[in-house]
């Protein structure tokens, strides 16, 4: 279970977290979290709400320090280097930070602009099309749909390039459309090589989206492992026949017609 | 150093288009203002002495008041704007991106300052068609401009303050209220000799007075006296303060 199915010598990981501990006054949220994830893997930290996941993101992120113990990104460590580390992540939060205000174009421009890539307004033209969001361009992002800003959300991590994408509950309060083109998404990145680190409470999400899980619970991870592996620590699958039923997110994506 | 100052023109014209966008803001920083001049001078004016002599129209008495009430109502947006940047995360995806910190809050703050100015040209052209006239020279007018800017940065560090601390929208505003009725407690709208003892030592000694008697003198191209150091020392320790507050707020609300 510890064996780096990707990670070759010569590479740091992408993210390496070791023993780490966050407090909010008497409340220890991380306590020794462990963490490393290969460069190009999607990971998926799993656990309940309070689990401390969130808190893990923004210590990766540089928006929290730690009390203890030690996170890279890429081999710069956040505490010590944090500029180094912006220069490598993208983080997209628990609620879409798009610009209400601004129109998608204009979105994707700011953040072009802030990471001094050399073409943003180019560079903007193609993320709205990679997104399916060249319509909405020029709309202002307050009249878009709660999957269109998540796209949009994503996107706007993505200008710049950054190695290792943060996406901390991305489907969270999206329907079920939504939630199916965000996956598609996740899995494109991958395709192209970006790390992703993914939190979630939804298991059918780690399950699909990731090639490994970390299960935390209680501020540590208590288990580990591609998917094939926490299904081994389970007692053997016996043999049952059962009629199987739709469930009911099979009968709403048959009804409104976009089950692929 | 240059990313500090193209990451905060970038960021600046950003809430520049929030300003320009959201008409409400451009209105009532500047509409309520302009109704109160209208209000003082053709309503209450006819009753109101401010024993300065024939010729003074009490216009010209009543502006420094309204320019100060025009700032304490404007920054209330910033407060706003800002909190809306902390409550959606869009703080949290700047300051996870590799852009100088120090740019966030500053296209606020500058911000402010343009959307202020504009407010304030707007109110000045108003009180110039209803009869405000003044011989100052540029250097006079430098002075009120020097004076409106500083006194500007203060009140909007206090709304990044405010903006950074609130709860809620409401609350984000709210911190105003106080600031647009000390003018009442002053000389801006009326002389503090008429007022009873207490009330009168309160506008006497409290910043608007000074700031509001220097002002008017500047461009009445009266001799300045003590007041002018009285105002700039309270705009300057104002700023100061503010801009501590501020800092100690931001870090506060962005680490633990």
């Amino acid at each position: 279970m510890t064996t780096e199915p990707r990670a070759t010598p010569t590479h740091p990981p992408a993210i390496e977290v070791v023993g780490l501990l966050k407090s909010f006054g008497d409340h220890e949220v991380l306590r020794g979290l462990d963490l490393t994830v290969a460069p190009g893997s999607v990971h998926a930290l799993l656990g309940s709400n309070g689990a401390g996941k969130t808190t893990a993101i923004r210590i990766l992120s540089t928006l929290l320090r730690p009390d203890g113990g030690r996170a890279a990104i890429d081999g710069h460590d956040v505490a010590t280097e944090p500029a180094r580390v912006r220069e490598a992540i993208s983080l997209t939060g628990q609620f879409t930070a798009v610009d209400d205000v601004l129109t998608g174009h204009e979105n994707l421009v700011l953040v072009g602009q802030l990471r001094h890539i050399a073409d943003p307004a180019a560079t903007a033209d193609t993320m709205l099309a990679r997104f399916g969001l060249t319509e909405a361009g020029d709309r202002r992002a307050a009249t878009y749909s709660g999957g269109m800003r998540r796209r949009l959300d994503i996107a706007m991590s993505l200008v710049g390039d950054p190695s290792v994408l943060f996406l901390d509950e991305p489907t969270t309060g999206l329907d079920p459309e939504a939630r199916i083109e965000v996956w598609r998404t996740v899995r494109e990145l991958a395709a192209q090589g970006t790390t992703i680190l993914l939190t979630t409470q939804h298991l059918e999400e780690a399950e699909q989206l990731a090639d490994r899980i970390s299960i935390l619970h209680g501020g540590r991870i208590i288990v580990e492992g591609t998917l094939e592996e926490l299904k081994a620590l389970l007692p053997p699958a016996r043999v049952e026949y059962v009629e199987k039923r739709p469930s009911l997110e099979e009968i709403f994506l048959s009804v409104v017609g976009s089950a692929s | 150093m240059s990313t500090v100052l193209t990451d905060t023109v970038v960021l600046t014209r950003r809430s520049l288009r929030h300003v320009l966008r959201s008409p409400d803001t451009i209105i009532t920083t500047a509409i309520t203002p302009i109704a109160m001049l209208l209000l003082f001078v053709y309503v209450f004016g006819s009753a109101i002495d401010t024993g300065d002599g024939p010729g003074e129209a009490y216009v010209d008495y009543l502006l420094p008041g309204i320019l100060l009430i025009t700032v304490a109502s404007g920054v209330a947006y910033t407060s706003y704007r800002l909190f809306l940047d902390l409550q959606s995360g869009f703080l949290d995806r700047l300051r996870s991106m590799p852009i100088a910190r120090s740019a966030v809050l500053w296209a606020h703050v500058l911000t402010s300052l343009v959307a202020n100015l504009v407010s304030l040209a707007l109110v000045v052209l108003v009180a110039v068609a209803m009869g405000f006239r003044s011989g100052a020279g540029l250097l006079a007018w430098l002075g009120v401009l020097g004076i409106m800017v500083v006194f500007t940065l203060a009140l909007t560090w206090l709304a990044v303050v405010a903006g950074l601390t609130a709860k809620s929208t409401d609350g984000a505003g709210g911190f105003a209220y106080p600031l647009l009725f000390l003018p009442f407690l002053s000389s801006a709208f009326v002389t503090t000799d008429g007022m009873p003892g207490p009330v009168r030592w309160f506008a006497e000694h409290q910043p608007v007075t000074s700031i509001v008697d220097t002002l008017r003198r500047l461009y009445a191209e009266e001799p300045l006296g003590d007041d002018v150091w009285t105002a700039l020392a309270w705009c300057v320790g104002l700023l100061v303060l503010a801009y501590a507050l501020a800092m100690r707020s931001y870090r506060r609300r962005t680490s633990g």
